[in-house]
């Protein structure tokens, strides 16, 4: 197998859990979910023990203050538990939680800023703009056992700080969350299609930002033929 | 279809996500066979989306699962009514 096929496979694999595992997993969550809201209350610690770090970084996604991104994560988790009752089985619990983090970092984030601003804010969407990727003509893998690096870690969270707020959001819901681009567009009330376009801006500029700092991280090999060039 | 590398910039989202049709698919990985450029940018991008999901990049705060759960135990407990239908 080569080493393309090889990347594509685990690309595949990281992006499609099986169906059955999803079916599985989906079926105990609407079990759980029934017998809190008939009420074994305190099972909703473990319903919602693996959305924590989702429910953290789609609030953090907008508010961009650590601290801010905390608090916001309790309420919008206290407001879950709140509106259990209200929750539909026919759609996904991770979709529906999503929505309610979104709702509470879009809050914060008026409430810090002024309705108005933000609401124009909410409508940029720059056409123009120079959405290529950095050129480059090698590529040295970097290995995630380099993440034990703090200043790769810091390099990584800065770049996606810094993207423009439409796009870290997707950005965020799409490749940090795992949410697929249809459940992406139904969190955020996008189209399918605008989550496109701002996902692919959003890697390509991380791409050329992160590229230089990556490459004097991790410099390409020079074997004899290259130096004797 | 022999394509340039900018045709191939605007799919590289969607080749990484598996959601190029196959016609398109074939036309760029014919193009990647010959192009160091292409190849690398790919290789780079689809290397920083990993490095970027990986846990340890976005750390939880110290602390913030305990702190949320004790949250949650007060409001479970000081919530007597019914859990609202909205």
């Amino acid at each position: 197998m080569s080493k393309r096929q090889l990347e594509a496979e685990f690309v595949a694999r990281r992006y499609a859990v099986s169906q059955t595992t999803m079916q599985a997993a989906a079926t105990k969550e609407a079990e759980l979910i029934a017998r809190i809201v008939a009420g074994e209350k305190e099972l909703f610690h473990e319903l919602i023990r693996p959305y924590e770090r989702m429910v953290y970084l789609t609030v953090l996604a907008i508010v961009k203050n650590e601290a801010d991104a905390e608090d916001g994560a309790q309420e919008a988790v206290i407001n879950a538990y709140r509106h259990l009752g209200s929750f539909r089985a026919e759609a996904k619990f991770s979709t529906w939680l999503t929505t309610i983090a979104i709702n509470e970092g879009r809050k914060r984030l008026r409430k810090a800023k002024g309705a108005a601003e933000s609401s124009i804010e909410e409508e940029l969407e720059e056409k123009e703009g120079d959405y290529t990727p950095a050129p480059l003509t090698d590529w040295r893998e970097i290995p995630l056992e380099a993440l034990e690096r703090k200043e790769l870690r810091e390099a990584l969270r800065k770049a996606v700080a810094s993207l423009p707020d439409i796009y870290r959001q997707v950005f965020t819901l799409r490749d940090l969350e795992e949410l697929n681009i249809e459940e992406t567009a139904e969190a955020l009330k996008l189209n399918p299609g605008v989550v496109k376009v701002r996902l692919h801006r959003a890697r390509i500029l991380l791409q050329k930002q992160l590229v230089p700092f990556l490459k004097s991280v991790a410099p390409a090999r020079k074997g004899f033929f290259r130096r004797a060039l | 279809m022999k394509i340039d590398c900018k045709h191939v910039w605007e799919y590289i989202s969607e080749y990484i996500d598996g959601r190029v049709d196959p016609q398109v698919k074939e036309d760029i990985e014919r193009h990647l066979e010959h192009c160091e450029i292409c190849s690398a940018i790919l290789d780079s991008t689809r290397n920083i989306l990993i490095l970027t999901a990986d846990d340890r990049t976005f750390e939880l705060p110290v602390g913030f699962s305990e702190r949320l759960h004790e949250r949650l135990r007060k409001e479970i407990e000081g919530s007597e009514t019914e859990l609202k239908k909205k």
